[in-house]
């Protein structure tokens, strides 16, 4: 058998955790604005159908939240637990970024969670549109502190080192790092693609069901319609995305790309078995000189290569190719799918509206509900994977940030960790393709549930 | 500007708070659902429900406080927690469990409901288990011996009970009729880890070591502890009369057990910082030599002096409009 060395074992775990965290927020980023939009139409209409649309997807976000919570302070213990490195190397940058997230994001959030979720007939109709909205702010805050770091591990700037410690010296250097605002938007942009998914895909799903409620066709139409808008956003956004990555980080790209010798009329690869061994890619099915004139606006521009990245001695100072490579392309492949299913979607809406959608046309929607979560994770793993082997480019190793805590430790926190995920994963998609199944069926909804007059918005928790 | 504070003593002063906040706050929430098993299903509806808007809120505190641990301790950071490594990896396991619960308990198929109930209560007492058991481990100066981990385990069993009993303590403000008589019954039963919690880490902590036993009987020292045995006492006599009488007509002084369980904990906690200051790894590290350099520690203090009062005020307005006691939880 293979030792698995604690190293490896850890990033696998830390992997783990991260990649289970992001779903949720992801989701609830672009919703809770969403949800704001659903409340002010229903503010400003009185249409009862954008008030059942806010309390079927309030409960989705409640849900939502709570597993990005929980996953969440898994994060902020690993950072000690075996990452130690991390904190004490940069900890004088991370520190006081994580710090303004927790106080300007998460209590916000929190608080106001409980007002919007439980408080709408316990607070004045305004104060609950502003918790709504204030839950919202939060999230995007969340993750606007969360991806300054994360750029700055990415692009730092604006700090000194003293006997081997980072040292801010200049905030507003650290927190608009170079890449940061390509970083921002990408994400911002990833999280309502993935929510008009969802929204176009649970919706579709209900519609199939013949569900053909006011407040169904609405929400299909705003997920489609929200989709066909952040496409092409989000394309033209990945690409100044992917030029900033060329400046700073060209190793990444030369690995996104397969491309190994530093070279002009570099080909864009649509298949290719990279192998690392021979430091050559097999298979290699490419479109000649397009890599060159995506990067470089010119067929003949030149391309920096991985074997650029070897040092005299031989040490490897790129990322593994084969996952960034394959990341990027799952990654660029869904969106090219969600440019396809938005803009079909619009032009069949325009052309027949929503009750004379192709039945085939809702089961493809209904299977990509949740295709931005595929999206999503492909497009962290390349920019994660293809920071390594760096944990701080050019500052701190992963290696030197581990900590020494036993491998079968490890291994055990890990499995453990892996199976409440999994099941977690599986409860939760299950549960929410549930809540639409009862909503479809126009099922009575268990006890309490009690039509109020004026604002009527009653459904309960249950 | 910041140069002639003392940033670390205000950093550990921060780090204390919120880890004194977090444990009476979520210290109910966990010992609402480890109370669970001995509820009925209705019952089980309104206890989550006398949390529910909370709970999240109540959580940030173990956050804000691991992040102030981490932020301007970043090396006690570190030493604490691969200590702690397997503890923590329980607790976080609770913590996930006993949150997901929350929703999925109200959303999933009714045939599901008795299994995430088991979830909540299991991840409630994970949580409470793990930490009692760091909070024993801490004090014996977190290393491994049969006798840390015996002493940690006891802990571990106390604070589970004294979760127990502030949950129960609050179910009798936020419930009526019968589910606040069982509250009651309940705090009557867990008051007792209450105090054998504190005496035994009280007849322990001494004995860690030289300096800690100086700082408590040396002269004129004790004369400044005293009041703090003698105030825990008190309130466990005040707690232990008014659970006899209670519940009371017209529902009067149903807060006083859970407000002077507040004020025990805090007594508690007190004692603890007293003793442990200004070492934040046992015996090891102090708060000087752990903390984060000046200008990054300056630059938090700002946001926290700003931000902290709004938090605060913004929590205690939800508090405000969930006042008065539990109602069934409903999105409207």
């Amino acid at each position: 058998m293979v030792t698995m060395d604690t190293l490896l074992l850890s990033r696998i775990q830390f992997g783990a955790n991260i990649s289970f965290h992001i779903l949720f927020p992801t989701i609830t980023i672009a919703l809770g604005w969403v949800l704001l939009f659903f409340k002010l139409r229903f503010n400003a209409t009185r249409d009862r159908k954008w008030a059942e649309a806010y309390m079927f997807w309030v409960k989705v976000f409640a849900l939502t939240f709570a597993l990005g919570v929980v996953s969440g302070i898994t994060m902020s213990f690993q950072f000690g637990t075996n990452w130690p490195g991390f904190m004490e190397t940069v900890g004088n940058v991370a520190g006081p970024l994580l710090a303004y997230e927790v106080l300007t994001a998460f209590f916000l959030e929190a608080v106001f969670l409980g007002i919007m979720l439980f408080g709408a007939s316990r607070v004045p109709g305004w104060l609950h549109t502003l918790a709504t909205g204030l839950v919202a702010f939060g999230t995007t805050m969340s993750a606007f502190w969360i991806l300054v770091l994360n750029s700055w591990m990415h692009t730092p700037q604006g700090y000194e080192l003293r006997d081997g410690i980072v040292h801010a010296t200049d905030w507003w250097a650290i927190i608009f790092n170079p890449s940061m605002p390509y970083r921002l938007g990408h994400m911002l942009l990833a999280s309502g693609l993935t929510v008009a998914f969802l929204l176009a895909g649970i919706s579709a799903l209900r519609l199939l069901m013949n569900d053909r409620s006011a407040s169904v066709r609405s929400t299909f139409r705003v997920g489609v319609i929200l989709g066909a808008v952040l496409i092409p956003v989000q394309i033209l956004m990945g690409d100044m995305h992917g030029l900033n990555t060329l400046e700073h980080q060209p190793q990444k790209v030369a690995a996104m790309e397969g491309n190994w010798e530093t070279q002009g009329h570099v080909p864009l690869l649509l298949f290719a078995l990279p192998d690392e061994a021979a430091r050559t890619n097999h298979f290699e099915i490419g479109i000649p000189s397009l890599a060159s004139i995506i990067l470089k606006h010119d067929p003949a521009g030149i391309v920096p290569g991985l074997n650029d990245f070897v040092t005299a001695e031989g040490e490897v100072m790129h990322p593994p190719v084969a996952p960034v490579f394959w990341s990027f392309r799952i990654m660029v492949g869904v969106g090219m799918l969600m440019l396809l299913a938005s803009w079909t979607g619009a032009f069949l809406l325009w052309r027949r509206g929503v009750d004379a959608m192709p039945r085939l046309y809702l089961y493809g929607m209904s299977g990509l509900a949740f295709s931005g979560w595929i999206a999503t994770l492909a497009g962290w793993y390349t920019t994660e994977i293809g920071r390594q082997p760096w944990l701080v480019q050019g500052v701190l190793s992963t290696k030197a940030a581990v900590a020494d805590v036993p491998a079968p430790m490890v291994l055990t926190t890990l499995l453990v960790y892996l199976a409440v995920y999994a099941g977690l994963i599986l409860a939760y998609m299950g549960v929410i393709t549930y809540m639409a199944r009862k909503a479809a069926r126009g099922e009575p909804l268990p006890k309490d549930e009690r039509v109020k007059g004026g604002e009527a918005m009653a459904v309960p928790a249950e | 500007m910041f140069a002639s504070l003392d940033l670390p003593f205000i950093f550990a002063a921060l780090l204390g708070l919120s880890i004194l906040i977090y444990v009476v706050l979520d210290g109910f929430d966990l010992g609402v659902g480890i109370l669970f098993p001995f509820a009925t299903p209705d019952d089980r509806d309104t206890m989550v429900a006398s949390i529910g808007p909370f709970w999240d809120a109540n959580e940030t505190w173990l956050v804000l406080a691991i992040g102030l641990l981490l932020v301007a301790f970043p090396v006690a950071h570190g030493a604490i927690l691969t200590q702690l490594y397997l503890p923590v990896a329980v607790m976080l396991v609770g913590l996930i469990l006993r949150g997901v619960a929350f929703e999925f308990r109200a959303k999933a198929p009714l045939k599901h409901k008795r299994a995430w109930d088991g979830a909540f209560f299991t991840g409630s007492l994970m949580t409470g288990l793990s930490q009692g058991f760091m909070l024993g481990l801490y004090i014996m100066g977190l290393s491994y011996t049969w006798w840390h981990v015996g002493f940690a385990l006891i802990t571990a069993v106390f604070l589970t009970v004294a979760y127990s009993f502030i949950g129960a303590t609050w179910l009798i403000a936020k419930t009526e009729g019968p589910l606040q008589k069982k509250a009651v019954e309940w705090s009557q039963g867990g008051i007792w880890g209450v105090v054998l919690g504190m005496g035994a880490i009280s007849l322990a902590t001494p004995f860690v070591s030289q300096r800690i036993f100086d700082k408590w009987f040396g002269l004129p020292q004790i004369l400044y502890l005293s009041p703090l045995p003698a105030l825990s006492g008190l309130l466990v006599g005040l707690i232990w009369w008014k659970l006899r009488r209670l519940p009371m007509a017209g529902d009067r002084f149903a807060w006083v057990p859970f407000a002077a369980s507040i004020a025990l904990f805090v007594l508690g906690f007190a004692g603890m910082a007293y003793s442990f200051y200004p070492f934040i790894v046992p015996e090891a590290i102090t708060i000087y030599e752990a903390a984060s350099a000046p200008e990054s520690l300056a630059i938090i203090l700002v946001g926290t002096l700003i931000v902290l009062p709004t938090i605060l005020a913004y929590s205690i307005l939800s508090y405000w409009i969930f006042r008065g006691k539990a109602t069934p939880l409903r999105y409207d």
